[in-house]
Order: structure tokens, then sequence, then C-alpha cells
């Protein structure tokens, strides 16, 4: 447990960081890159505390129990395995970091971009670090989404935003999958925490599950690692800035499938069906991915191939189920994030001196480029397997194992094949440095600008190619006993013995490899020729099979919805009220018994039945004359008049005061709309329909109000309501039981409402705002005045009434929220209040004059509404009591005397804030089209007069 | 005649008057239906609390009968919460008409000015 901080933070910096700088996004550029680097390099030293330790033999871990019911733990662990990726993902990223601050141009979005990358650096972490396959997952889709806003970086450009599509679906896609698999592993071992399942490798080999969750899990590597025939992604994300390429599709994210296979290693690895589709898809992939690389001319596209390729060996390596192998795939991983992410920056480079990535145009650059020339060709000999470097030494390893497995029942199989894919890489690795920088150039307009860049923009790269050959060099003492530990980690046991050096005497790989080299050099010699031949052949287009598969399922999915779901709002209401009579027939047939209850009535006054008869004929003329739109909506406030009254009479204050003060601004906002809606429109109901829905709501209205009636007359038995009285004025220090419960008891429910209420107004604000556009634009233009209006309209009396109003309006306000604790009140009901004296400002005096004199921002008033409730319920938190959990005490001051003062008066606030925000922003809001429609009318009108009189002039 | 007879036909009335509007074509027929049905949801909310006169909820020593606060917290919030609805789907519709010129809540294209009248179209 010694380590649970350090994990913590570790995994931790990065999202952090990616939110100082998205908030400092208008800050510098060093800004931005500062603070990512300075995570990076942070990061860096937290793990260098770690490495000893855990090349130790130390697996320091740490977990926060997340949702125990379902065996998800944030459980974090740092054993060898886990230690190198993280290292190549911190020490990577601080490379890229520096290298990305000297490549991006003027004027881009740094913010986005390191805010994006440390995201993702985050995520990474999170995958090479979980100590639980469910966490595992929600960062492998976190990658997933981040490498999407990277690869998309670049907005404008078409290509981009296609390339980020499809490596979503590819990568996404197989993600379900592989959350399939992980479940599936998690049921078969019985459990979800890492260390357990890597211990019960036997068990989860003889479960039936082992196929399936085998498949599933491999789809999912196998997408992320750009594994045939999953490959095509990769390619098309090189629309990415070039650092992103560096930094996800070359050292890291693509090896999170080789990752996971390392990872799962022991659980998975040693069966038949495991070896032979996890080396065959490797193999494949390498030979297949090798041979197009030697034939692309983009630099990105054929280090995108070249990657491919190196996966598939890796992938190969790993399918092997041999400890040698994984130990060669170990050292592979790092000699390729090594000279890969290298050779990417080279592109980078060249692209960025010469405005050029293509091979073709190039040349000879190393005359005007030495330093990058310099660089680029050890990295790329490297990655040909030269000696002495560390392609050399890794590769070596790889063939020396290939005779060992016999795939199909072939033993010359994947030996020949893998010398046929290591021949092939060399040739790409000799073509990449010598058609770039030796020979005549080309083209000399990309020649002649090019130059050497900053040592800023070259240094990322020489440090990573100095690595590469250090670790051909001294590899055992570089990379021993990391690779040790790491084998180790991989196979679930102690290393086998091994040396790692560039001479191993002659042997079989040494044959191999030579005879790879020598095809490489004589591929080199005679490409132009094999260009041709290449270029002669027929090839598919994976970009364009893609889109045409997408397609295809988009048009079955549309057809598909057609057939099941009818788009009719009125079948579908029509169902739905029909389904819930049918339930209550059902219900109460089931039931039995009589409606009417045991339960006395008490009778009524006469009032009150001329208030429920007032009502009931409002109703009727609402139903019968609803075409009379205006008209209704005087019916439509006597409905809510008597419903206000109820309350009233039923010993409900508070609800007679919220229903009264909605009813003004529910009506208001019924007129704003419907002077730009039809007013009086042509009936379109048939009578059948009509008869037909008339019954539905007959039985519908009795059968409710029978149920209602049932209720009525049966007593209320035991309920929860007496803990709330006894409770009210103790425990909540208020008197007024319905506002304690609504800021107190049940402040949770509270605070789910004003943020729905919140995000209504947001969306009637959007909905609004955007209405002034498009063909809602053009038909608000041609809208005509078809009410007969007053010739004034600002009306003298109604504006000086409604600004004498004002203070008198804010003060009921006021004095309703503050007694809202002890006295009907309370948050809503002042909100209401306020919201309709500003309001009155707008009907009377215009939209433009009531903004210009408005001294608040309805979205923040929301915004703050809902953050002022939050943070009231944290700050209970604060002192160790559940959310929400609120407090009061008495005070007394000189004058005023004892007062109260609680702390749901201060949820309250956030709730009177909430409301006030959403309903003024509505109201304003459509006030605000409506108004400029009519104002763009009478222009029209005006300009109209003057024509007429101009052309009677004469 | 009772309070409990009142309260009940009431709410029967309102629900059939909403399920009636509701099924209607017009966007606006709708939200008033939406709007009836609400009156008649909260009267029903608040009606399972029982009909009690003159037992505000409004805690007081000398008081020990109350009627049921909790089903008026509910509905409290439940009477904003439908107005943010009825503004909510008030302004979609108004939005709707004005994109495309019909206020048929399936967007098909009926007619919406002119004289009052049966105007051709039967569904």
């Amino acid at each position: 447990m010694a380590y649970a901080l350090t994990l913590y933070i570790l995994v931790a910096l990065p999202f952090i960081a990616a939110l100082v700088i998205a908030l400092l996004h208008a800050g510098s550029r060093a800004v931005h890159s500062g603070v990512a680097g300075a995570a990076s390099g942070a990061g860096l030293l937290l793990l260098a505390g770690l490495t000893g330790p855990v090349i130790g033999g130390e697996v320091p871990s740490a977990s926060i129990s997340w949702v125990p019911a379902l065996g998800l733990d944030f459980t974090l662990m740092v054993d060898p395995l886990g230690l190198m990726f993280a290292g190549l993902i911190l020490g990577i990223g601080l490379l890229v970091v520096i290298f990305a601050h000297f490549y991006l141009y003027k004027g881009e979005a740094t913010g986005r971009f390191f805010a994006s990358l440390m995201l993702f650096q985050g995520a990474m972490l999170g995958i090479v670090l979980a100590g639980n396959v469910l966490l595992l997952l929600v960062f492998w889709e976190l990658t997933s989404l981040s490498s999407f806003l990277l690869i998309g970086f670049w907005q404008h450009k078409a290509e981009g935003r296609q390339g980020a599509r499809m490596a979503l679906a590819v990568t996404g896609g197989g993600g379900l999958a592989l959350i399939g698999g992980m479940v599936l592993l998690g049921l078969a071992a019985g459990s979800f925490d890492l260390a357990t399942i890597l211990e019960r490798g036997a068990q989860v080999q003889a479960s039936p599950l082992y196929p399936v969750l085998l498949g599933l899990i491999l789809i999912g590597c196998f997408t992320k690692s750009a594994q045939f025939p999953f490959h095509f992604w990769l390619p098309h994300a090189m629309a990415a800035p070039t650092p992103v390429s560096a930094y996800l599709h070359s050292a890291t994210m693509v090896k999170a499938g080789v990752f996971l296979l390392a990872r799962l290693w022991p659980v998975l690895a040693g069966t038949e069906a495991y070896t032979v589709i996890v080396s065959s898809v490797g193999l494949v992939t390498m030979v297949f991915a090798a041979t197009v690389a030697l034939f692309r001319h983009d630099l990105k596209s054929i280090l995108a191939y070249s990657t491919i390729s190196q996966l598939g060996l890796l992938v190969m390596l790993l399918g092997f189920s041999l400890e040698m192998a994984a130990l060669a795939a170990v050292l592979h991983i790092l000699n390729h994030a090594a000279f890969k992410a290298a050779l990417f920056m080279v592109a980078g480079i060249v692209d960025h001196e010469t405005g050029t990535r293509d091979i073709r145009r190039l040349g000879g650059l190393a005359k005007t480029m030495p330093v990058t020339a310099l660089i680029a060709t050890l990295a790329a000999a490297s990655m040909a397997g030269l000696p002495p470097l560390g392609g050399f030494i890794s590769k070596e390893l790889m063939l020396y194992q290939t005779p060992n497995i016999a795939l199909f029942g072939l033993p010359w199989l994947v030996p020949v094949l893998a010398t046929l894919g290591a021949t092939f890489s060399v040739g790409y690795s000799l073509r990449l440095a010598w058609h770039l920088f030796f020979g005549q150039p080309r083209e000399a307009e990309p020649h002649e600008r090019a130059h050497d860049p900053g040592v800023g923009m070259w240094a990322p790269s020489a440090l990573l190619t100095a690595l590469a050959v250090l670790l051909g060099l001294v590899p055992m003492l570089l990379a021993g006993p990391l690779v040790g530990a790491v084998t180790g980690a991989v196979i679930g046991g102690a290393a086998p013995e091994f040396d790692l050096a560039l001479w191993h005497g002659v042997n079989l790989a040494l044959i191999l490899s030579m005879i790879a080299v020598a095809g490489g050099v004589l591929l080199l010699w005679r490409h132009a020729g094999l260009l041709r031949a290449w270029d002669s052949i027929a090839h598919s287009d994976a970009k364009r099979m893609f889109e045409t598969t997408l397609g295809f399922a988009d048009t079955w999915v549309r057809k598909a919805i057609v057939a099941v779901h009818t788009p009719s709002l009125q079948r579908m209401l029509l169902m739905t009220f029909g389904v819930v009579v049918a339930f209550i027939i059902d219900g109460a047939l089931e039931g039995g018994g009589a409606i009417t209850g045991l339960q006395p009535g008490i009778p009524a006054s006469a009032p009150a039945i001329v208030a429920w008869a007032l009502m009931i004929a409002a109703t009727a003329a609402v139903v019968n004359d609803s075409r009379q739109r205006f008209r209704v909506l005087v019916y439509i406030s006597v409905i809510g008049l008597v419903v206000s009254l109820a309350f009233v009479r039923f010993s409900a204050p508070d609800l007679a005061l919220t229903q009264i003060s909605v009813e003004v601004v529910t009506i208001l906002l019924l007129l704003l709309a419907l002077n730009l809606l039809p007013k009086a429109p042509p009936l379109i109901s048939s009578s059948p329909r009509k008869w037909r829905d008339g019954a539905l709501a007959t039985a519908g209205g009795v059968l409710i109000g029978g149920l209602a009636w049932a209720m009525l007359t049966r007593g209320a038995g035991e309920t929860i309501s007496a803990f709330h009285l006894a409770n009210s004025k103790l425990g909540g220090g208020g008197t007024n039981v319905v506002n304690v419960i609504l800021v107190d008891f049940r402040a949770f429910d509270t605070l789910g409402e004003i943020i729905v209420l919140g995000i209504a107004g947001l969306a009637i604000f959007a909905l609004l705002d955007s209405a002034a556009r498009g063909s809602a634009g053009a038909r608000l233009a041609r809208w005509q005045e078809d009410m007969p209006h007053s010739p004034e309209s600002h009306p003298m009396m109604f504006v000086m009434a409604s600004r004498i109003a004002l203070p008198l309006t804010l003060t009921v306000g006021i004095y309703l929220f503050l007694r809202g604790h002890n006295q009907p009140g309370g948050g809503f009901i002042a909100a209401l209040v306020v919201a309709i004296a500003f309001l009155l400002q707008y009907l009377a005096a215009g939209y433009d004059w009531t903004d210009r004199r408005r001294r608040f921002s309805e979205h923040r008033m929301i915004a703050w509404g809902v953050l002022v409730a939050m943070a009231t319920g944290l700050g209970s938190m604060a002192f160790g009591a559940p959310f929400l959990t609120s407090t009061f005490d008495y005070f007394t001051l000189p004058l005023i005397g004892e007062f109260e003062l609680a702390s749901a008066m201060l949820f309250d606030t956030g709730v009177f804030l909430t409301v006030l925000g959403a309903v003024l922003l509505a109201l304003a809001q459509l006030s605000h089209i409506s108004q400029r429609a009519a104002r763009a009318y009478a222009e029209k009108q005006d300009a109209e007069a003057d024509e007429t009189a101009q052309g009677d002039a004469p | 005649m009772t309070y409990e007879f009142l309260v009940a036909s009431a709410i029967g009335v309102l629900v059939a008057g909403g399920i009636y509007l509701a099924l209607r074509a017009r966007t606006f027929q709708v939200v008033l239906g939406l709007t009836l049905f609400s009156y008649a949801v909260n009267l029903f909310l608040f009606a399972s609390g029982r009909l009690v006169l003159n037992r505000p909820p409004i805690w007081d020593k000398a008081v020990t009968e109350y009627t049921d606060p909790l089903p008026q917290a509910l509905v409290l919030t439940a009477i904003v919460i439908t107005f943010g609805m009825t503004a909510f789907v008030v302004i979609l519709a108004l939005r709707s008409f004005l994109e495309t010129g019909s206020d048929h809540v399936d967007g098909d294209n009926v007619p919406c000015d002119g004289d009052d009248g049966e105007a051709g179209r039967g569904e």
C-alpha cells in the first residue's frame, strides 16, 4: 500500500494536465506544451522511483472499490510489463510534446492539441497500469475516443475527418468485442481482478467459454493493433499531425493490442487455437504489410504499413506461445518504439522543411539535411535489422524461434514466410533511407527549400535513435534486466536464460538474416521495375470497401427502423393511451370489489361546486373550441385558477402559490408562441377518427376518475409523512414541512429537477437562437401581422404600471423566498414571482429596451444555481456528513433580534437562481424573436407605404 | 355532493379532455392536451394524500393534525417541471412550424391558414 498515492498521482497527472491545458486554452503555445511536458516529466520521475522495486520483484498496487456489485474496482498495479509500457508512454510522450511544440504551425489550436494528447496519455497509462479488466476496458475505450480527436485534429481536412471516423469505427467496434470477451473472461476466471485472473489460466482454458472469449478478445487486440484484415484504418489515420502519428501510431496506441496479448499471455496462450490463429494472423500481416510498404510513396504511408508489418511480427511472436519468442517480442517492442517514433518525427521534419512527403519528389537530402539524414539512416537501419543496431538482435531472436513452430503441419512455412517478411522490411527500410537522402534530387523545388530544422525538432528523434543504436551495442547493459523482468511478467514465471548480443556464432538465424539483407538490397536495386509490376495489378481500395459497407449498413438500418417503427406521434400516443386503459381495466377486473370505499366524504360547499362546474365547462370549451387558439387560453387559465383554488381549499398553500404563478408564466409563454403560430387553422381530422379518439378519451377519463374516486373514498393507511412532520422543525429547522422536504429531506430530487429545468431552458434557447437562420429564418422574415393590434406598440399606461410594479413584485419575491422555510413560499415560488416581474417589463417596454437594461445573464444564472445547490450538498460532505445534509443555527443581531440561518437556505438560493434563469431565458428569447419578426413586418409596411406615396405624388 | 366526488370527477374530465386533445394532429392542440393531462396528473398525485381541510402542513406546537406534506412536495416540483416540459414542447412545435411551414405533429404538409372549414385531408 506504500505506493498507493504514487500510483494514483501517476495515472491522474495526464488528466489533470489535460484539464489545466483546456482551461488555459487562450494561453500561448509554450504554456500548453509546458504543462504537457511537465506532466509527462513528473510522471517519468514517479515511475523512476518505482523502477527499482518493480524490477526487484515487487508489484506495487492500490485499489479503491468502485462498483463492487459488478466486480469493478479501481485497481492499479505496476508489474515489469506495465512498467515498461508506462515508461514508453511517458518517455516518448515527453519527446513528442517537445517535437510537437516546434512542429505545429503558428495559429493552430495548440490548447486543444495538447489537451487531447494528455487525455490520450492518461488513457494509455490507465490501460497498462489497470489491475482490473473492467477498468482496463474503460481506459481502452478512452484511447479510442481521444485518438479520434487527435486524428481529426485538422478538422478542416476531409481526410482527417474520414480517417478519424474510420479509426473510431474499427477500434471502437473491436472495443465492443473486447468488452464481451473480457466479461466472459471474468466469468470464466471467477474474478475481474487481473492478478487473480492471471493465476487461473488452466481454469479459463478448461472453461467452455474459452473459444468464445478468445475470439472476442483477439478481435479487440487485432483491431487496435491494426492486424490483417483490420489493418486498413491505420494508413488513413496518418491524416493526423505527425507528432500524433509518432506517438499513437507507432509507440503506444497500436501497441495496446500487443500489450493486451502479452498481458493475458499466461491465461490465453498455449492452446492449439491460440497458437494457430494468433501466429498466422501475425505472419500474414507481417508479410502482406511489408510488401505494400515497399510500394507506397507517401513517407507516412510507408511508415504506417511498416508499423502494421512490425506489429504483425510482434503478434506472431506472442502467438508462438514460446517463452523465448515472448522474450524476443518484449525486446522488439522496445526497439520498435525507439526507431519507429524517430522515423515518424523524421517524416514530420522532412514534410515541415520541404513541403512534401512524396518520396518520388525527394532525394539527395543528405546534402542539405545532414543531421536529419544521419538520424533517419540509423533508425532505418535498425528497422531493417542491420548489425550493429537493436533491430538486428530482436530480428535474430525472432528468426531463431521460427523453426520451432510448425503451422498447419508444415515445419518450413513459418521460417520461409518470416524470412520473406524480413526481406521486404529490409527492402522498404533501405528504400526509405536511400530514396530520401541519397542519390540525385528528383525535383528541384523541395530540395532548394530543404535545410535541417532547429535543435528542438531533431533532438527528440536523435535521442530515440541513440537508444536504438545502444540497444544494439550494449543490449545486456541497457535492457537485460528489464527484458528479463518483463518477460517473466509476460509468461507468468521466471524468464528463460538469455544472452542479448550481436554475435552468437553462425546458426540458422544468422543465415536467414543474411538472406533477408541480400534480398532487401536486391529489392532496392530492382525497385523501379517491381513498382511498375505492382502498379499493373489491380488493388482493392480498403477505404472504398469500408465506405460501401458503412453505406450498406446505413441503408438497411434505416429500412429496418422504418419497418418496425411508424414515425407518427398520433399513432404512438393512441397505442400508449390504449395500453394504459387496457391495464387499468385488467387491474380493475383482477382486483374486484366495490369502487366506492368506506371512508365518509366531506360535504362540499356551494362555492366549491360552482368552481367545479366552471372548470368542467372550461375543459369542455377547450376541447370543443381548440382551434380558436386565443380564446382557448382564457379557458385554460380558468382551469388553472380553479386548480389553484382547490389547493387553497385542501390545505396546500405552497401548491396554490406555485400553481398560480406557473399559470401566469405558462399563459404568457403560450401567448408569445401563438403570435407566431397559426391562430385558427382549418380542421383536419375526419369524423370516424374523432369518434374513435373520443371513445378512448371517455374510457380513459372514466377509468382514471374512477381510480381517483376509489382512492379518495379509502383511508390513507400508514405513511412515512409522520417522520417528516416530526423532524421538520427539530431536524430541518423549518416549520413549513413542504419546503423542508424540498430543500432538505428530499433535496436530491430537487437538485435533479432544477437541473432538468435548467436543461429545458438552455434547450429552448438553442432552439430559438438558431431559428433566425435557414428556412425558419426565411419564414420568420415573411411573417405577417394577422391580428388586430393596438396602434400603440407599448401602451403608456401599461409601461408605467409595469415599472411601478417591478420593485413591489421584487419585494414580494424576496419576502416569499426568505419566509419559505417556515411559511408558504420558498425558492420555486419566489423565482416564479420575480420572473413574472421581469417578463412584464419585456412585454410592456419591448425586448430591446429591457434587454439593454438587463445586468445579468440567464445562462450564468442557471449555471450558478446548479453549482450553488451542488456546492451546498458537497459542503456537508466536507464535514463528514452525507451529500446534502443540512444544518442550521440561531443567531442574534441587534435591532433584528433572533433569526435562523440554515444551509438549506443556500440550497434554496440555488433553486431560486436556476428556476429564475430558466424561465427568463425561455420567455425572453421567445419574445425576442417574436418582436423581431413584428418589427421587420412594420418596416416592410412603412417601406410599402412610402412607395405608394411616392408613386401617387407625380 | 362531497369534495371527493368533485375532485375525482374533475380528474376524470381533465383526463378525457387531455387524451382527446393529445391525439389531435396539430401541435398546439397536443400542447393543450398535455396541459390538461398535467393538471389531472398533479391533482391525482396530490389527492393521494387525501383531502383535508384547514390543516396546512405548517408545523406548530399547538397543532397535532396535519395534512400529508409529502405529496404536496412532490406535486410542487411536478408543477414546475410541467411548466418546463410545456415550454419545451411549445418551442419545439414553434420551431418545427417555422422550419417546415406545417404545424402537423408528424410534419405532414397541411393547410395552416385560411378560412375555417373542413379542408381536404382525412388523416
